[in-house]
């Protein structure tokens, strides 16, 4: 059993009772909510007669369901329409703040929380979307709900929760350059497997963890669900503190000295015990891409897709579903694979620095014929500053379409969607059949160099390669 | 869709058809796609359980065979229900009509969300699992009863009778016999202990001075 770790410490601080089924009740710290997973529960709250415990601790925006092409309301999908209109009148209804469209705060909701310095070190967060791993990167114990634990969440400020097992990823050695937290989220993913991380919340430590930048480290903390893990996180450090330090929610002053000693103590302890620990060597790690229809499936660019000889015997099923829906032969490189749709954006890689990875290859470089590319940013604050220093001039520049802030084509929830069988190269967390809102649409997951690297290339490519070569000079961009 | 009412109270047995989704790894996005998420009300996913599966398989879906209808036990492989958190996807398989799901494993907010429902997650091994498909399959439309305690599945058919025991650790099990897998009373109830753990945490207080 683990002990002195980031996540029992910050369990243990949380815990408020040990409830009669053997679950605990923990504290959460910070809830947020947003206009898919939150309505049934408000009208379950009305329906227990319950109110909001704490309408300050819980923070809403509106990402699914909007479009990123006009964000004029009322919306042109009458559903869309209806659903943030349930929102508005929700978060009005119980004093909860809401970061609406325009606001100037609105995005992606695991984007703007840490934006905001919402998500702090030692916080319980919940949301009900899975991808709430991501505020772990803050060594924050972070996890997705359904809509009964939210309607929970509102009315109690806690949850019914089991403790999870911790492993320890270590992360030895240096990413090499074109190699980012994405490859290597991938890679993990690819190792320990989809279920590999089911009963555990990761922690992710070594050189190469400590060495990431905190939105390399959300990239990180966001996928660990895709692994089975409900949680993954990073303990705090001064990369951590220095991105905080200034942002509208975190301390000021002499609170801040206090926070960052409190932050500091949550850390895993040297002689921290965890259930499971796995090494791997940052340095071995390609630009990864997956060929199949979930995210473990996935290979290093200059591989070739597995065989079902090389596919552990279990695997072999859900390997021969993949070849089938992806129409990809066993043993074929998956270099050179065409695509047809280029996204950049999610809350998995919709950052300012996934803007500038993906800009600096698209810098000087043409979209290839037939190819429909486009940049979602993952919020307005990010927008804002892309456009600040010209990254939206340089992407349009190459042919790529630069939308307004959401969710976007990474679940298809709003009006951008593959169609048919068309193939993306996406930088966002899911492959599964269906997933991009075509029953038959098919999804490569890469980082968002890479993705750009496709955009250019007219098929899957090499992004160091692209990175090595010089691209034509490029006019200086036009102010925002 | 579902003629039985959703489930309400202690919960110690489930008794149906069953239908067998066979394979690793079924996501949520699968079990209902994103399209029907789009909604207010849980009310109307009964209609998109499994839908591009179904249009894929074009009428040779587990779900839409004569065999399963008005199946109450849904019988899967390993790591089911992984991947996006909503709980539109048990809310789908309730109002279609799954009172409990076996399989040999479970991803963790889809089991919660389940729970939350007072639908059981019961888990067995591999070969059990293999074995409890292939008797469902031989046996077309036969009754199932399961049982939380002990925790386990019979199969009845031309006068025989076939029985695997099943897992399901203690606190889940003993919050659907109890009754309160539905906890927001009790979480409601333990206020003055809420306020006791939100005293020690000084991010609430803004770092103020101890």
């Amino acid at each position: 059993m683990s002990a002195g770790t980031l996540y029992d410490k910050v369990w243990e601080l949380h815990r408020v009772a040990d409830l009669p089924g053997g679950a605990t009740q923990l504290f959460i710290g910070l809830h947020l909510i947003h206009e898919v997973t939150s309505p049934q529960a408000f009208a379950a709250l009305d329906d227990l007669g319950l109110s909001v415990r704490h309408p300050g601790r819980t923070v809403a925006t509106v990402d699914h369901i909007v479009p990123t092409t006009s964000q004029a309301r009322p919306f042109a999908d009458p559903l869309a329409e209806e659903m943030l209109a349930t929102l508005e009148a929700n978060c009005a209804r119980h004093g909860i703040t809401l970061h609406g469209l325009g606001s100037g705060r609105q995005g992606i909701v695991h984007v703007i929380a840490p934006e905001l310095g919402l998500t702090q070190p030692g916080m319980t967060v919940a949301c009900g979307d899975s991808h709430t791993s991501t505020h772990g990167a803050f060594g924050a114990i972070a996890f997705g709900i359904g809509t009964s634990q939210v309607r929970d969440v509102l009315a109690s400020q806690s949850l019914a929760m089991g403790k999870l097992k911790v492993r320890r990823i270590r992360v030895e050695g240096t990413l090499q350059p074109g190699v980012y937290a994405k490859d290597l989220v991938l890679h993990v993913i690819r190792t320990l497997g989809v279920k590999g991380g089911v009963g555990y919340a990761y922690e992710f430590a070594g050189p190469a963890i400590e060495a990431l930048s905190m939105e390399e480290r959300m990239t990180l903390c966001n996928m660990a669900i895709e692994g089975g893990a409900r949680c993954g996180y990073v303990n705090p450090d001064a990369v951590t503190f220095a991105y905080l330090k200034g942002r509208p929610h975190a301390p000021a002053g002499e609170a801040w000295e206090r926070a960052v000693a409190w932050w500091s103590a949550l850390a895993s302890g040297p002689d921290a015990v965890f259930d499971d620990e796995v090494v791997f060597d940052a340095a071995t790690i390609a630009p990864t891409v997956t060929w199949g229809i979930t995210p473990g499936q996935a290979i290093g660019v200059d591989e070739a897709v597995p065989t079902l000889e090389q596919t552990d015997s279990d695997e072999r099923p859900i390997a021969e579903e993949a070849y089938r829906y992806m129409d990809l032969r066993p043993g074929a490189p998956i270099e050179g694979l065409p695509v047809d749709v280029c996204f950049i954006g999610s809350c998995t890689n919709g950052r300012l620095s996934d803007l500038r990875a993906a800009a600096a290859v698209a810098r000087g470089r043409q979209v290839a014929a037939g190819i429909k590319a486009f940049v979602v940013p993952g919020s307005e604050q990010v927008a804002a500053a892309a456009e600040a220093e010209g990254l939206d001039a340089v992407f349009r520049a190459a042919g790529f379409e630069w939308r307004e802030p959401g969710c976007s084509m990474c679940l298809a929830m709003n009006p951008d969607r593959l169609e048919g069988r068309q193939i993306s190269a996406s930088s966002s967390n899911r492959n599964f059949k269906g997933r991009q809102g075509s029953a038959s649409g098919r999804t490569l997951l890469m980082s968002p160099a890479m993705v750009a690297a496709a955009a250019v290339s007219g098929h899957v490519a090499d992004v160091r390669r692209l990175i090595a070569t010089p691209s034509s000079p490029e006019p200086a961009p036009t102010p925002a | 869709m579902s003629a039985t009412p959703f489930p309400a109270g202690p919960i110690h047995h489930c008794r149906g058809r069953a239908v067998v989704v066979p394979g690793d790894d079924i996501d949520t996005d699968r079990i209902i796609p994103a399209r029907y998420l789009k909604c207010v009300t849980f009310d109307g996913l009964a209609e998109g359980v499994f839908a591009d599966d179904r249009r894929e398989r074009a009428g040779d879906h587990p779900f839409d065979r004569a065999a399963s209808q008005g199946a109450a036990i849904l019988v899967v492989n390993r790591n089911f229900g992984c991947g996006s958190s909503r709980e539109h996807a048990p809310q789908a398989l309730m109002r279609w009509g799954i009172r409990a799901v076996i399989g040999e494993s479970f991803a963790e907010i889809f089991f919660g969300n389940c729970l939350a429902l007072g639908i059981p997650c019961l888990s067995a091994d591999h070969d059990t699992v293999l074995a409890i498909q292939a008797a469902i399959a031989a046996h077309p439309g036969a009754l199932l009863q399961l049982d939380l305690e002990p925790p386990q599945v019979m199969l009845e058919a031309d006068g025989e009778r076939f029985g695997w025991p099943l897992e399901l650790a203690a606190g889940p099990r003993r919050m659907l016999v109890s009754g309160e897998w539905n906890g927001t009373a009790q979480l409601v109830a333990h206020d003055a202990e809420l306020r006791a753990t939100a005293g020690r945490l000084p991010y609430l207080a803004g770092f103020a001075p101890a």
